[in-house]
């Protein structure tokens, strides 16, 4: 997918092994490996509670894990504190100083450093200058943070934990607290920012289309495990698990049993391979739009259109299964156009079968 | 290198302010507090029990402890009347009138002491036209119910305003809504709603004037078995170098004081759950 | 909903609210009773301290043991508020910034002295540091004075003060959360440089908050202080203990003289707290969005 990985000769920025994170009986994380190359920008995509930020925070040094090891270009991180480790990291809420002007929230870490590597005053101006520059917010040097809008915080934000040229960047969230149309401004402008600087990039997302579309390689986790991690296109069309499948995209599923190679619902056999998944409850996973939609007896399936809906290119047909309880949506193009009563043949163009462990 | 790293924090310093804190807590808190109770169990449980069942002793503690309750019940009441003027209603001078009820937290006990003896004794502003009534206030036990009311006033109104002013308006829409008369609103569904506040009201005026000292000692009289508070017979003991006497008396206070705060604890406690947080 | 929009207000206003008599002898009861019990005492104070005419106010505040009181007071009060000053801040930064087991239990210990009677505030002392105290013979065979002194003083005025300050930033602290702070430590700051640019800034007014309460309090003392003062004029009275003493001695004006600038600072306290409320009130408006 992206040039760093095809070389083949990349270097790694990041590398997290087994990590363990325990709050009481709870594992947080449980078991975590990942690597992130130099100069990729990864995404963590997970519901909340599966873990994502309490890593982002482990590998920032503001969390401390049980177990496990935290390498930065092969060096120990946990060796080292936050303060120590030029980790940028931005805050879901962005934590900028209220009682600070958007100029010296950003020249906060540079007036921080020790005497005798510290710019002086002008080489600290011109420093915040271009880093306002950057983020294209030089205008609100003067401003507090809370007479700024989210979509300007963030930015800021992001100017502040720039301005220690850090060797990795770490974004919490960065679109959770924003409003829909400012979220899609910013991940161009953030994958954008990202191809300028080319820092070594990770963000926490519970929002897969954030993901998918920012992200290098996304990093799929659930209840402190790491699920999958693929580029936006694997995950979406290569789950790896029925977690994923089901996280990702939204999924058609029905309950199948998987007998000898052959797959049943609801008694019925379909007429589709079980790809070398043992007997026993399944579940069947379809994307909406993989669902191919023929004439009467044309597929594995068949139901009656109960109600569609069109918009744009699909039209969006509500199908009640025959010999069943189950009712699916699918998207279909409207080449054909369906109505209200129609009986349908459907066949799953790709599909995916998972065990049924729940 | 890949052991466990324990529970360390982000931020620094934990352990050096915590010492501190623990050390100072213990040097001045803990340790004198401590050396009360230590000096009590020099005596022997006959001794105690003498010094508390004397007739002085006795109607010392019966005297500030029957007095603070009365006071603290009408702190209660009036408490409550003033804190529903001061939210509900908007009249001219309303803001002063909130300002002034912190007046008994912030003037110091001996001049509303010396102020209260003035304003009530014989030839005062008010105990003038009461003595024309042949009501005395000064130098009797009425000054000293009269000085706990004044100091217990904000411990109501500061405890139940904050509760009433974030009470949910709809509540008392609905009620209405569903035909309730104004008097049964208020009082089925208002103050049910505030009994935890008031309550903690009413318990911290109550532990307030129990202790207090200052503001009553001069409006008292301090005629020993008739308006000698608690607090004045341990100054006095302790003066006639009787400290088994002052300390007996102090520890029954002061557990007296301690009980007071674990039942507003608990009362808070009820009142958290009983109103799930929104 | 549009339909009660459009009522007319009394309509509204019978649903929430008594009929207007009662409204009015609600408030006017509140308002006698915060006149006799609150705004008459302090009237009292300042008639009484110039019913002698200006002059003989001011002959009493310049009376040499008025002035050695006002001395006294002034320095027990800065040495009390500087002290629980550094360690509300301390204490206040390990409990609100961190977890730990018994928290809440620490935080009663440090109310504690809210719920004693200032007079066994000052008797702790007299056991510790009495004649027949527990280290009082080995201090007085080594002529160290606590008790009767100075140090007595403000050690009780110390322990009465003790909650302010920490009290009044706690929550505060607890409010603001640890991002801003964890934000300076990830951007390379030192815990002290932590503290001092970015922690400080954000409770100012809270601790002002803290130190005016201490302060109005240790200057105002007089249960704890009397216990352990000793009375020797001139030397130990501070301005509360002054005030008893020529009020027993019948010598009202000056009494009351001295008792004014205690109902001043009070009154000056009073409105210094209310503008603080309103700042506090302020950095309180939510942050994000």
């Amino acid at each position: 997918m992206n040039g760093i990985w095809t070389k083949g000769n990349f270097r790694v920025a990041i590398e997290v092994k087994n990590i363990v994170k325990r709050f009481g009986a709870f594992a947080a994380l449980d078991g975590v490996d990942l690597k992130a190359a130099n100069g990729e920008l990864l995404a963590l995509l997970g519901p909340s509670g599966s873990g994502k930020t309490t890593l982002l925070r482990i590998i920032a040094g503001l969390d401390w894990p049980d177990a496990g090891e935290v390498s930065f270009d092969g060096e120990n991180a946990l060796a080292h504190g936050a303060g120590e480790r030029h980790v940028g990291f931005v805050f879901q809420h962005y934590a900028l100083f209220r009682h600070m002007t958007v100029f010296e929230n950003v020249a906060f870490g540079l007036r921080v450093q020790p005497r005798a590597i510290r710019k002086d005053e002008t080489g600290i101006r011109r420093r915040v200058k271009e880093l306002l520059d950057l983020v294209q917010l030089d205008w609100l040097a003067d401003r507090y943070p809370s007479q700024l809008s989210g979509g300007q915080r963030q930015r800021i934000a992001l100017a502040r934990a720039l301005a220690i040229e850090p060797r990795i960047l770490l974004l919490d969230e960065p679109f959770g607290a924003l409003d829909a149309k400012v979220r899609k401004e910013l991940r161009q402008w953030l994958r954008s920012l990202h191809q300028e600087i080319n820092v070594t990039s990770i963000f926490v997302t519970h929002d897969q289309e954030e993901a998918l579309e920012v992200a290098n390689r996304v990093v799929v986790m659930d209840k402190g495990r790491i699920e999958q991690i693929g580029t936006p296109g694997d995950v979406y069309d290569n789950p790896a698990t029925a977690f994923v499948h089901s996280f990702i995209g939204e999924s058609i599923v029905l309950p199948v049993e998987v007998c000898d190679g052959c797959v049943r619902l609801g008694g019925r056999a379909l007429n589709i391979a079980a790809n070398g998944l043992a007997s026993g409850p399944s579940k069947l996973f379809v994307r909406r739009h993989d669902m191919q939609v023929g004439p009467a007896g044309s597929g594995a399936l068949e139901g009656a259109v109960r109600h569609v809906r069109t918009f744009g290119p699909i039209q969006r047909a509500e199908v009640a299964l025959s010999g069943g309880e189950s009712v699916i949506e699918i998207d279909a193009p409207r080449d054909r156009e369906l109505k209200a009563g129609d009986i349908v043949g459907l066949q799953p163009r790709r599909y995916r079968i998972f065990a049924a462990t729940e | 290198m890949s052991g466990s790293t324990g529970r360390r924090s982000t931020l620094p310093g934990f352990g050096l302010t915590m010492g501190l804190t623990l050390t100072w807590l213990s040097v001045i808190i803990l340790i004198p507090l401590a050396g009360l109770f230590l000096k009590t169990l020099e005596l022997s449980p006959d001794q105690f029990w003498d010094i508390l069942s004397s007739r002085r002793t006795l109607n010392a503690l019966k005297i500030s402890f029957g007095l603070a309750f009365a006071a603290a019940l009408v702190n209660l009441v009036m408490g409550t009347v003033i804190v529903w003027a001061l939210v509900r209603y908007r009249f001219p001078g309303r803001r002063i009138f909130d300002a002034i009820v912190d007046i008994p937290f912030a003037l110091p006990t001996a001049v509303a002491g010396i102020a209260l003896t003035s304003l009530f004794a014989q030839k005062g502003w008010l105990g003038a036209p009461l003595a024309e009534l042949g009501i005395k206030v000064a130098f009797t036990p009425t000054g000293i119910f009269i000085a706990m009311i004044f100091i217990g006033i904000p411990f109501v109104v500061r405890t139940v305003q904050p509760v009433l002013i974030d009470l949910d308006v709809e509540i008392e829409e609905a009620a209405a809504s569903l035909g309730a008369s104004r008097l049964n609103t208020v009082f089925r569904v208002i103050l049910p709603s505030l009994i935890p506040a008031l309550l903690t009201g009413f318990a911290l005026a109550f532990a307030r004037a129990v202790g207090e000292y200052g503001s009553v000692i001069f409006i008292a009289g301090n005629l020993p078995n008739v308006s000698e508070i608690a607090p004045l017979l341990i100054v006095i003991r302790l003066s006639e170098f009787r400290y088994a006497d002052a300390t007996a008396i102090a520890v029954v206070m002061l557990v007296a004081s301690f009980l007071i705060i674990f039942a507003v604890n608990r009362i808070q406690r009820w009142a958290q759950m009983r109103i799930p947080a929104h | 909903m549009s339909e009660l929009q459009i009522s007319p207000g009394s309509v509204r206003d019978d649903l929430r609210t008594e009929p207007r008599l009662v409204r009015g002898i609600i408030i006017a009861i509140a308002l006698i009773f915060l006149t006799v019990f609150v705004v008459l005492p302090l009237v009292v104070v300042f008639a009484q301290a110039f019913s002698r005419g200006i002059g003989a106010y001011v002959a009493a505040l310049s009376d040499p043991e008025a002035l050695s009181a006002i001395r006294l007071t002034l320095c027990v009060a800065a040495i009390s508020v500087s002290l629980n000053l550094v360690f509300g801040l301390v204490a206040a930064w390990a409990i609100a910034k961190f977890d730990f087991r018994g928290k809440t239990f620490l935080i009663s210990l440090i109310d504690l002295p809210f719920s004693v009677s200032p007079v066994i505030s000052g008797l702790v002392f007299v056991l510790l540091f009495g004649a027949q105290g527990y280290w009082g013979p080995w201090l007085q065979s080594h002529n160290v004075h606590v008790l009767f002194a100075v140090p007595g003083i403000a050690l009780a005025t110390i322990f009465v003060t003790f909650p302010f300050v920490a009290r009044a930033l706690i929550p505060l602290m607890q409010e603001q959360g640890t991002q801003e702070e964890e934000a300076a430590i990830s951007l390379g700051a030192s815990g002290l440089q932590t503290f001092f640019r970015v922690t400080l800034p954000n409770i100012k007014w809270g601790v002002l908050y803290g130190v005016l309460l201490s302060n109005a309090r240790a200057m105002g003392e007089f249960g704890a202080v009397s216990v352990v003062s000793g009375h020797i004029r001139g030397e130990t009275n501070t301005m509360p203990l002054l005030v008893e003493i020529l009020y027993n001695e019948y010598q009202f004006v000056s009494s009351f003289a001295i008792a004014s600038l205690l109902a001043l600072l009070a009154l000056i306290t009073l409105v210094a707290k209310t503008i603080l409320e309103r700042h506090l009130d302020e950095g309180q408006l939510p942050r994000g969005d």
